[in-house]
C-alpha cells in the first residue's frame, strides 16, 4: 500500500492515525506502531512518520513512554471527536454548498437531500 | 560529516557531461537523483567513486578529496548496474569478499535478506537472471553498513513484490540504523515517499535541490475550463500545461492564490509529476 493524492505524507499519516484512534482500532493507554514499522509498512521515509505522530504528541493525543514507544493518551477519542466536530463546518459544509450550488440546488433542495441521507444513512 | 561536490565538470570530447556541479550530501538522508536518460547521472555517480575522472573542480568526502584516496573512498559504497565479481563466484563467496572490504558489513543480516529475497547463496552470480543480479547487488547495499551507500537504478528487472520489498526493507534499515543513502532511478512515483532530499540534474546542471516535501509544498496542478485556467496562471511561473477538450491543467511553482473561482481545482504534485513538469518547462525553455 501506498500514499498519494492532494496532501503532504505525514498529514495523511496523522489523519490515518486520528481516523484510528477515533473507530477504536487504537484505543486509549493501547501502544500504536514505531516509526520503523510505519517507515517500512508504508515505504516512506522515517522522518515524515515522525512528523505525522508528532503532530498527534503536540495535541496531547499520544504520549511517549520512553524506551517502549508510543501509546494512546486518556481521553483522546473524546478530544478529536470534539476537534473533529468543530471542523466537520470547513471540512464538509464548505465543499457540500460549493457543489451544491455548481448544480444549481436551492438551500430548500439541499436541506431535503440532507435530511433524506441522515434518515437512511447509518 | 557529509560529502560535497565543488564546480564538478566532465567532458566526453565536445559534450559537457557535468557543467561545474557544486552539492553537498548530508549525513541521515535518503537521497534522489533524478534525472533523464543522458542527464549525467551515472557520470556523477562514477566520478564520486573514483571511477572516472573529473576534468576539474574536487569531491571531498567528509572532508578527504576522493582522488586515489582508499581511507575517503572505503566510506562509500556503490551498487551499480554491473557485476564486478569474477565469473563463476558464488553470492555466499562474494558476500565474505566485500566484508573484507568493508568491515561493517554484517554477513548475518546479508544471509537473512537473500533468504527473504529467495536468493540462493550457492548460485554463480553469473548465472543468476537480471532480476536476481539486481537482488544481489541491492543485498550488498543494504548490508554493508557504510557510511555513504549509492543505488545507481536498484530495482531493475525487479518483479514488483520484490521492488516492494525492497523499498520496504531500505525505509526500514534506515530507520532503525541510519546512514545515507542515495538513489539513482527512474521509477520516482515508487520511492518518491522515501526520498527526503531531491535533485535533479538536466544537460549536466543541478537544476533542482532540495527537501522534497519543501519542494512539492511550493508547486502545485490547476485544472478546470481553459479559458478560466489561462486567466488564473498569467503572470505565474508555469512549468507545463496540458489540455484534453476544454479542460486543461497547469502545473505552477509557488502556492495557489485564495479565492479562485469555483470551476478551478488545486491540486498537489507528486514528485514523479514534478520531475515531469520541470522537464518539460526545460525542453521548452531550449526548444
Amino acid at each position: 500500500m501506498q500514499f498519494g493524492g492532494d496532501k503532504p505524507i505525514f498529514l495523511q499519516l496523522a489523519e490515518q492515525l486520528e481516523d484510528g484512534i477515533l473507530t477504536g482500532a487504537f484505543p486509549e493507554e493501547g501502544q500504536i506502531p514505531s516509526i520503523t514499522e510505519y517507515a517500512s509498512t508504508y515505504k516512506i521515509n522515517p522522518a515524515t512518520a515522525l512528523k505525522g505522530v508528532n503532530l498527534l504528541v503536540d495535541a496531547g493525543l499520544l504520549y511517549k513512554k520512553r524506551g517502549v514507544g508510543m501509546f494512546v493518551a486518556q481521553g483522546a477519542q473524546e478530544a478529536l471527536r470534539q476537534r473533529r466536530s468543530e471542523a466537520f463546518y470547513q471540512d464538509y459544509i464548505v465543499t457540500l454548498v460549493h457543489k451544491a450550488k455548481g448544480l444549481n440546488l436551492s438551500l430548500e433542495q439541499l436541506t431535503a437531500l440532507l435530511k433524506k441521507g441522515y434518515q437512511h444513512v447509518d | 560529516m557529509s560529502i560535497e561536490f565543488e564546480h564538478v565538470t566532465k567532458r566526453y570530447g565536445s559534450t559537457t557531461a557535468l557543467d561545474g556541479i557544486s552539492l553537498t550530501l548530508e549525513q541521515g538522508h535518503i537521497y534522489g537523483l533524478l534525472g533523464n536518460n543522458g542527464a549525467g547521472k551515472s557520470t556523477l555517480l562514477s566520478i564520486l567513486t573514483d571511477r572516472q575522472i573529473a576534468d576539474s573542480g574536487t569531491i571531498l568526502v567528509d572532508g578527504q578529496p576522493t582522488r586515489n584516496n582508499d581511507a575517503a573512498l572505503q566510506k562509500l559504497f556503490m551498487v551499480g548496474e554491473q557485476n564486478l565479481f569474477p565469473t563463476g563466484m558464488k553470492v555466499e563467496r562474494a558476500f565474505r569478499i566485500t566484508a573484507s572490504f568493508y568491515p561493517g558489513f554484517d554477513m548475518e543480516y546479508a544471509v537473512a535478506l537473500a533468504k527473504k529475497f529467495d536468493l540462493p547463496l550457492k548460485k554463480k552470480i553469473n548465472a543468476l537472471s537480471t532480476g536476481y543480479a539486481s537482488i544481489f547487488r541491492m543485498i550488498l547495499g543494504l548490508s554493508v553498513n557504510a557510511p555513504y551507500v549509492f543505488f545507481d537504478e536498484p530495482v531493475l528487472g525487479l518483479d514488483a513484490r520484490h521492488r516492494e520489498l525492497f523499498y520496504q526493507t531500505l525505509a526500514e534499515k534506515f530507520s532503525v540504523s541510519g546512514g545515507t543513502y542515495l538513489l539513482s532511478t527512474h521509477l520516482i512515483a515508487e520511492a518518491e515517499n522515501l526520498i527526503d532530499h531531491t535533485i535533479v540534474i538536466y544537460e549536466g546542471q543541478l537544476l533542482c535541490n532540495g527537501p522534497t516535501e519543501t519542494l512539492l509544498d511550493n508547486t502545485y496542478s490547476i485544472s478546470g475550463p481553459a479559458a478560466l485556467v489561462d486567466s488564473a496562471i498569467v503572470g505565474k511561473d508555469v512549468l507545463s500545461c496540458q489540455a484534453l477538450g476544454g479542460l486543461k491543467t497547469a502545473a505552477i511553482q509557488g502556492t495557489p492564490e485564495p479565492n479562485l473561482p469555483p470551476e478551478l481545482a488545486i491540486g498537489r504534485l507528486g514528485l514523479q509529476d514534478y520531475f515531469i513538469a520541470l522537464q518539460e518547462f526545460q525542453e521548452k525553455q531550449s526548444a
